[in-house]
């Protein structure tokens, strides 16, 4: 069942012009999250704007006795409630409420862990990275951005000792060019048996790129989609991603309550 | 304090009732609310077979408010009734079906199937839905086809049968007399104002469907007007609706003659609302010595302010 708290704003670090880490007090939904689960958070008090948005949970914070305090999401400014989620200040109060939806399926050894995230995209990983890592997955993290400026916890990935795989529009860190290029390349030189999971959350046209790469190696893969959300409970069904049905025709599917974590090959792209 | 209301031959015990669209199935919402604590749960609208509806987007946000395009998504009456009521009788859930049709036959079809259901308390016929042609809007906005429908619906079912309204024409009231003349037991409005979004970079509507419902509290004044227009006109009851977001809202629809309220947009929002505004009800039911809630229902005092302008 979903916890709705005014959580309190415990701090927001400013990455850049753009992108931020907001850290709110929610202990609640911070124990009953799983890796690839989402809030719906209210960006300000009264009508304008009136809808909350949906956000994945980015880190799971940690009182000094390990229990879990709360949670942190991973934002861009985009728009309106964005943009005054870029303004909080810490003991402001945000109203939060989850955890919502599907998280992701976490696989065990020998299988491998492959990460996909563009941009903003990669929100979900943080926590699903922790969790490969306490099974002793192995695991990569392909990470594309538009340039060196917009890639933020690198450490926190090698301290969990995952493979980074960089790549950035302008050149200026990693590989020059589109996250899915290298995803192709390392897919095409894996052996067949050597089993992978691939995991990708990003921007519509990269995540249905990652999917088809996914696809035509036959491998598995997780998406995590993002589509405006009226209310993250099934209520509204604004959030449908056209899936395939055991009938073989494409039907719309609430992301909130199927996904966000959808099969890529249930999908249709198109 | 008595909460209960009365809409034809069923007693509501609160006047609140979530509207249709807004609320799945009410299923969905079976684990955030009790769901017998509300005065009724309507069901998304149901035609005869499933619909996929429009492709996202279906939603963009508007100041104080929502335009959506959903396209009326469905699985159909049999399958409701198969899969979703026995869960919504179990938590013993007041059930207001909304049902759609293409043709007078559909409406009659849908609404016979429903009425043969155990666990249907009253039909909402959607004339009004803006975002689809085949949705009954054909009817709804026209007196005639909103008789015929009423009327043929009338003759198949003993269940309350209200007509939800379009706020898309020029008198509403009229329509409401319409619906009571061809044996309506209630009527609800407002349904939601046919609208639009352009994005101005790109030139390109915000949603799929081009043109979609505005809802949310930025009507709510122009749907307090309706129902209280209706009010003047009609002697069945109102269900009133149009961003209603807290208590003073649902209070405020009760008194220009509205018997119960549904809302929507604002569940979206917070789903836990309903035992909200039920505390608002009571707090002001207290404060202004109400015993019963139904005594509130069109309570307006338009009386000249003359006197109170000399006085003050």
């Amino acid at each position: 069942m979903p916890i709705d708290v005014a959580a309190e704003v415990i701090a927001n670090r400013h990455l850049s012009s753009e992108y931020h880490v907001l850290a709110l007090a929610a202990p609640a939904i911070a124990a009953a999250s799983a890796p690839g689960q989402f809030v719906m958070l209210k960006a300000s008090a009264g009508h304008d704007p009136l809808l909350r948005r949906p956000f994945s949970v980015f880190e799971i914070l940690h009182g000094h006795d390990g229990t879990r305090t709360g949670i942190s999401i991973l934002s861009k400014r985009i728009g309106v409630s964005t943009e005054l989620l870029y303004r909080a200040r810490p003991g402001d109060r945000i109203a939060c409420l989850g955890p919502l939806g599907r998280p992701f399926t976490i696989v065990e050894p020998p299988t491998e862990a492959w990460m996909v995230a563009g941009g903003v995209g990669l929100a979900p990983f943080a926590t699903l990275a922790e969790s490969l890592r306490a099974r002793g997955v192995r695991s990569t993290l392909f990470y594309g951005a538009r340039s060196a400026a917009d890639l933020f916890y690198l450490d926190f990935f090698r301290a969990l000792d995952v493979e980074l795989v960089i790549t950035t529009e302008d050149g200026s860190a990693g590989e020059s060019g589109r996250v899915v290029a290298p995803l192709d390349r390392r897919l095409s030189s894996r052996q067949a048996a050597a089993p992978v999971m691939i995991y990708a959350c990003g921007p519509e046209g990269m995540l249905a790129a990652a999917a088809r790469t996914a696809i035509r190696h036959h491998r598995p893969c997780q998406v995590s989609v993002e589509r405006i959300m009226g209310c993250g409970l099934g209520g509204c069904y604004s959030c449908v991603v056209p899936m395939r049905g055991e009938d073989g025709g494409a039907h719309h599917v609430r992301s909130c309550l199927a996904g966000p974590v959808l099969a890529a090959d249930q999908i249709v792209w198109d | 304090m008595d909460l209960s209301v009365r809409i034809g031959a069923l007693t509501l015990k609160n006047p609140l009732l979530a509207a249709s669209g807004c609320f799945g199935y009410g299923v969905e919402y079976a684990d955030v609310v009790d769901l017998s604590s509300l005065g009724g749960v309507v069901s998304k609208g149901l035609f005869l077979n499933g619909r996929e509806g429009h492709p996202a987007p279906r939603i963009v946000e508007t100041p104080a408010g929502m335009l959506n395009a959903i396209g009326l998504q469905g699985i159909g009456v049999r399958r409701f009734v198969d899969e979703k009521l026995p869960e919504l009788r179990a938590r013993n859930a007041t059930v207001f079906v909304n049902v759609c049709g293409s043709t007078l036959d559909e409406y009659v079809e849908v609404s016979r199937i429903l009425s043969d259901a155990a666990g249907v308390d009253a039909l909402e016929l959607n004339i009004s839905c803006p975002n689809i042609k085949e949705g009954g809007i054909q009817f709804g906005c026209s007196l005639a086809g909103t008789f015929d429908v009423v009327s043929a619906v009338r003759k198949v079912t003993r269940l309350p049968v209200i007509p939800k309204l379009t706020p898309n024409v020029t008198d509403v009231a009229s329509f409401a007399r319409a619906a009571e003349d061809a044996g309506a037991d209630a009527v609800s409005l407002v349904n939601t104002f046919l609208a639009m979004v352009i994005d101005v970079e790109t030139r390109r509507p915000k949603i799929s469907n081009i043109v979609g419902g505005l809802s949310g509290p930025a009507i709510r004044p122009i749907a307090v007007r309706m129902v209280y227009e209706c009010r003047q006109t009609v002697k069945i009851p109102i269900i009133g609706m149009g961003g209603i977001a807290d208590a003073r809202d649902a209070l405020e629809f009760m008194i220009a003659g509205a018997t119960a309220v549904q809302v929507g947009t604002a569940n979206f929002v917070d789903p836990f609302i309903w035992s909200k505004l039920l505390d608002g009800m009571r707090d002001y039911m207290k404060r202004h010595n109400i015993e019963s809630i139904s005594d509130l229902i069109g309570t307006i005092d338009v009386r000249s302010r003359d006197k109170e302008w000399i006085s003050s």
